[in-house]
């Protein structure tokens, strides 16, 4: 649409150590972490970058959420929660539900499909 | 309801009609603007669960090569095998409008799709670890696709929410107030006149009586 506010950037991910490394043979600019401080610094430090995507895996994302609310009326960066090395254990799902019931009044759709 | 706290004239009777006719409208609008928000929704929501649990099986999957290849190789030579990335994962980021809420549309960098040669040598490696990030690799549009749409959910959600509080005040609390406001000072207006009727009334008998 608008071209001049098209610029390339780079995808952030944070995460713990095997996630890590999968996600650096894609050329993401990585950081891995295990304590909510230093993903909170993580988060800020990629997004002061300039980087506008960042997936975190669940478990660190379920120990930031003050962070995660904050960029989430924000359109130009963009936390997006991914299953960790152990499989997901829900929390994205949960959001998306939680949003859907914001905004619909009822969580009728999500239920259905799943079942 | 209580009624605005405005002097019974025929001036703010007039103004306050106005703002109620223009209120009306924004409610109307809004109503309707709400409407379409929800349609668009509940399409992008429904996408959303879709490519999210597709994103999560293939992710899944791939980290289970990830982890198989690494059961097969020692830490410092994977470590070293992948210090430095053969790619570089590139994406533009563009917005769109969806009813006035800014929403990001994210391109990836065709760079970043292509096959790229290996930086490391096929020598102290399993074939493992080449599969492992060939599905890595391949997952990386479905990634990105998750990212714009479930940012676009979760923004669109927020807009339906305040939008519908909008709409609610609009309905419940400004228009009732308005029509309320209205009601008293042309009852207040009509007992004026009313009083001034009989005044002169009684003042025209005062002087026919002389």
């Amino acid at each position: 649409m608008n071209y001049m506010s098209k610029k390339m950037q780079e995808i952030g991910v944070i995460g713990d150590s095997d996630i890590v490394l999968a996600f650096r043979t894609l050329g993401m600019q990585v950081a891995s972490c295990d304590s909510p401080q230093r993903a909170n610094m993580a988060v800020h430090r990629l997004v002061s970058q300039g980087i506008g995507i960042i997936f975190i895996t669940e478990d660190i994302a379920r120990m930031i959420p003050e962070t995660i609310d904050r960029y989430n009326s924000n359109p130009d960066v963009a936390l997006i929660p991914i299953p960790g090395s152990k499989g997901t254990d829900g929390f994205a799902m949960q959001s998306l539900k939680s949003n859907v019931e914001r905004a619909v009044g009822a969580n009728i759709l999500l239920n259905t499909e799943e079942t | 309801m209580s009624e605005l706290r405005v002097n019974p004239t025929r001036m703010e009777l007039t103004r306050t009609k106005r703002r109620l006719v223009t209120a009306k409208r924004g409610h109307k609008l809004l109503k309707d603007k709400r409407d379409e928000l929800i349609r668009r929704f509940v399409h992008i929501a429904r996408e959303n669960a879709r490519v999210r649990k597709e994103v999560e099986e293939s992710l899944q999957n791939a980290l289970r090569r990830f982890a198989l290849a690494r059961s097969v190789m020692d830490g410092p030579t994977l470590e070293s095998a992948l210090m430095y990335p053969a790619r570089s994962a590139r994406v533009s980021m563009g917005r769109r409008n969806i009813l006035s809420v800014q929403v990001p549309e994210i391109h990836v960098d065709e760079e970043s799709l292509s096959e790229t040669k290996q930086t490391y040598g096929y020598a102290d490696t399993p074939y493992e670890l080449d599969e492992a990030i060939s599905t890595m690799a391949d997952i990386l549009p479905q990634l990105i696709k998750l990212a714009e749409i479930e940012k676009t959910c979760s923004l669109l959600a927020e807009e339906i929410e305040k939008t519908r509080r909008r709409v609610n005040a609009l309905e419940h609390v400004m228009i009732p107030q308005f029509e309320e406001t209205i009601r008293i000072i042309s009852m207040k207006l009509d007992e004026a006149e009313r009083s001034s009727i009989v005044r002169l009334m009684k003042v025209k008998e005062i002087i026919a009586e002389r």
